[in-house]
């Protein structure tokens, strides 16, 4: 992988009080590449996506994206840079239907939202991007249901195709998989896989075998600290990550 | 509700409205004067408070604003001119909401709530303890405003009959205008922002320009009632300030349902006629004298047995599916 990192952290750390909950993190995402980061829980590894997202200032470092330091700018500028990110626990707009929710994502991304006398339904452009994000995530025929009675697995998906809706370059997927049946697993690991190919993709999983079946580079944190970062054949075979992680037998 | 049954039921309600002062008294013919001005004070209100999700308790603020622009540029003893009074006052409304929301809008839930009021308070104590607006007595406007096209007068406001058409009409545009806005783009935002605005941030939405644009419109839109209010009753006072004025109007839209704009309009005819019946001293005689008691009990019972007020009466039973939840 030789192409240029579209973003790379310097130095990052985030304290809580006392707590270093990221310390000293470097990681590069690259494009057309799936970047898997693991741990165990407490590892860091929510607060380093809530970092790079904005949703938390770092204490100190760099997140230099596309070589500009985004660090500590606000959640909605850096998704307008085109970094998009879904939730571990699902954050969806539940009252409103499955479209609706990509609608307003496309939304967020059109320069008329602020015209407030044409009916939102006038801009087809952005109910396509909608449904173009819906039909990539396999939720085209639920476009009509409420949010709210999407099963969890659905849930997570829509969580995925509101984040597409915003047409992203680099994706956050914090725990995708988590709380999913086995078929809905497959699913989402086919559609991680398919993203992987034209954006940069850091995916945050516990589920080892989805890990390995995607990622193209590995990193493991133990307690904030990036312990070993490489291909993940390379990173499986370390000794260090053996006996901290990996060992225990997930 | 089925929109179609709802544009009917609301048009007829309007024609109504339109033909009540072929029948009504002029005590009625004032008294839903009164009503119809509230009413677009409970509407920009509800703007805030059902459709972005922020409970504003000093919403007075801007209907004492507007009331006391019209009374300071009002000439003693001739007419202002409507066209250029409403829309100062509406400016004035929204300059306060510009700065004062730049502000409030760094808080949320309770605090919003709580410094909202501190703003309103501080307005109040400004017409009242300053000689601004005449002190605690108040600004009287001897001569009503003119409302003249091209030399012609377009509607004589101090004749009840035609001053309750323009408030008419006013209530409807807005009630239209914010129907429009709400289902914009900009209105789909808002609504965005109060079912979960840190998922709105995250997905690139400037959330709190959003939420100030919301709290200037209101501000100007509250304005319309407060100028119309000081132009029925010819005097301004800083009680129109007052934090009980920001209360009715809260419980206004409260009673009507929050969220539903016809609702707003349906909380402010149901709170004033409710008064209306209640203090009617030849109907319960002393009991009458103690209103506030029964309509305190009243409204308890609706947010108990009504969570979605009165409009939602009207409204078939929604689908379990299309609750929120």
């Amino acid at each position: 992988m030789a192409a240029e990192p579209i973003l790379r952290t310097e130095a990052l750390t985030r304290r809580f009080g006392g707590l270093t909950a990221v310390n000293d993190v470097r990681i590069d995402l690259r494009m057309g590449e799936i970047h898997a980061v693991i741990g165990p829980n407490g590892a860091g590894k929510s607060t380093l996506t809530n970092l790079l997202s904005g949703d938390l200032p770092p204490t100190s470092g760099r997140i230099l994206f596309r070589d500009r330091d985004i660090a500590g700018r606000t959640p909605h500028r850096i998704s307008r840079l085109g970094v998009g990110r879904s939730y571990q626990k699902t954050n969806i707009f539940k009252p409103f239907t499955v479209l609706e929710n990509c609608r307003l994502a496309a939304q967020s991304r059109a320069p008329h939202a602020l015209r407030i006398l044409s009916r939102a339904e006038r801009f087809r452009d952005l109910a396509r991007n909608a449904e173009a994000a819906l039909e990539l995530a396999g939720l085209a025929q639920r476009a009509d249901e409420i949010a709210a009675n999407l099963s969890h697995g659905e849930q997570r998906q829509l969580e995925i195709a509101m984040c597409l809706a915003t047409a992203p370059t680099l994706l956050l997927l914090d725990e995708p998989l988590a709380g999913m049946g086995a078929t809905e697993s497959a699913r989402m690991v086919e559609l991680i896989r398919a993203l992987g190919r034209d954006h940069a993709v850091m995916l945050i999983e516990h589920d080892m075998d989805a890990v390995f079946a995607v990622a193209q580079r590995l990193t493991v944190m133990v307690n904030g600290e990036v312990l070993e970062s490489g291909m993940p054949e390379a990173v499986r075979a370390s000794p260090a990550v053996q006996s901290a992680y990996l060992g225990h037998g997930e | 509700m089925n929109r179609r049954r709802s544009d009917i039921a609301l048009a007829a309600a309007l024609l109504a409205l339109a033909l009540f002062p072929l029948a009504g008294s002029t005590f009625y013919l004032q008294l839903v004067t009164k009503i119809m001005a509230m009413a677009i004070f409970a509407m920009s209100l509800d703007l805030l408070v059902g459709y972005t999700g922020l409970v504003s308790l000093g919403h007075a603020a801007f209907f004492g604003i507007a009331g006391y622009t019209l009374a300071l540029l009002s000439p003693q003893y001739e007419a202002a001119n409507l066209w250029t009074t409403l829309p100062a006052a509406m400016a004035a409304c929204a300059m306060f909401a510009l700065v004062t929301g730049a502000l409030v809008l760094r808080t949320s839930g309770i605090y919003f709530i709580m410094v909202t009021l501190a703003f309103a308070q501080m307005a109040y104590f400004v017409f009242h303890d300053t000689a601004l607006g005449g002190g605690s007595d108040g600004i009287y406007i001897y001569v009503k405003p003119e409302m003249k096209l091209a030399g012609r007068t377009l509607l004589d406001l101090g004749d009840l009959g035609q001053f309750y058409d323009l408030v008419l009409i006013l209530m409807t545009a807005v009630y239209l205008f914010l129907r429009r806005l709400l289902g914009s783009p900009f209105g789909r935002a808002l609504a965005g922002i109060r079912a979960n605005e840190q998922r709105m941030r995250s997905l690139g939405f400037p959330t709190f320009r959003y939420k100030l644009a919301a709290y200037v419109i209101a501000g100007a839109l509250a304005g319309i009632s407060g100028y119309l209010a000081a132009l029925q009753f010819g005097f301004v006072n800083p009680e129109i300030l007052s934090w009980h004025n920001s209360g009715i109007v809260l419980m206004m839209v409260i009673l009507g349902g929050m969220g539903t704009l016809h609702g707003a309009i349906i909380g402010a005819f149901a709170l004033v006629l409710l008064q209306e019946v209640l203090a009617n001293q030849a109907w319960f005689g002393e009991a009458a004298k103690h209103w506030q008691l029964a309509m305190g009990v009243l409204i308890v019972l609706v947010a108990l047995f009504l969570p979605r007020g009165l409009a939602g009466l009207g409204a078939r039973p929604r689908k379990a599916s299309a609750d929120g939840r």
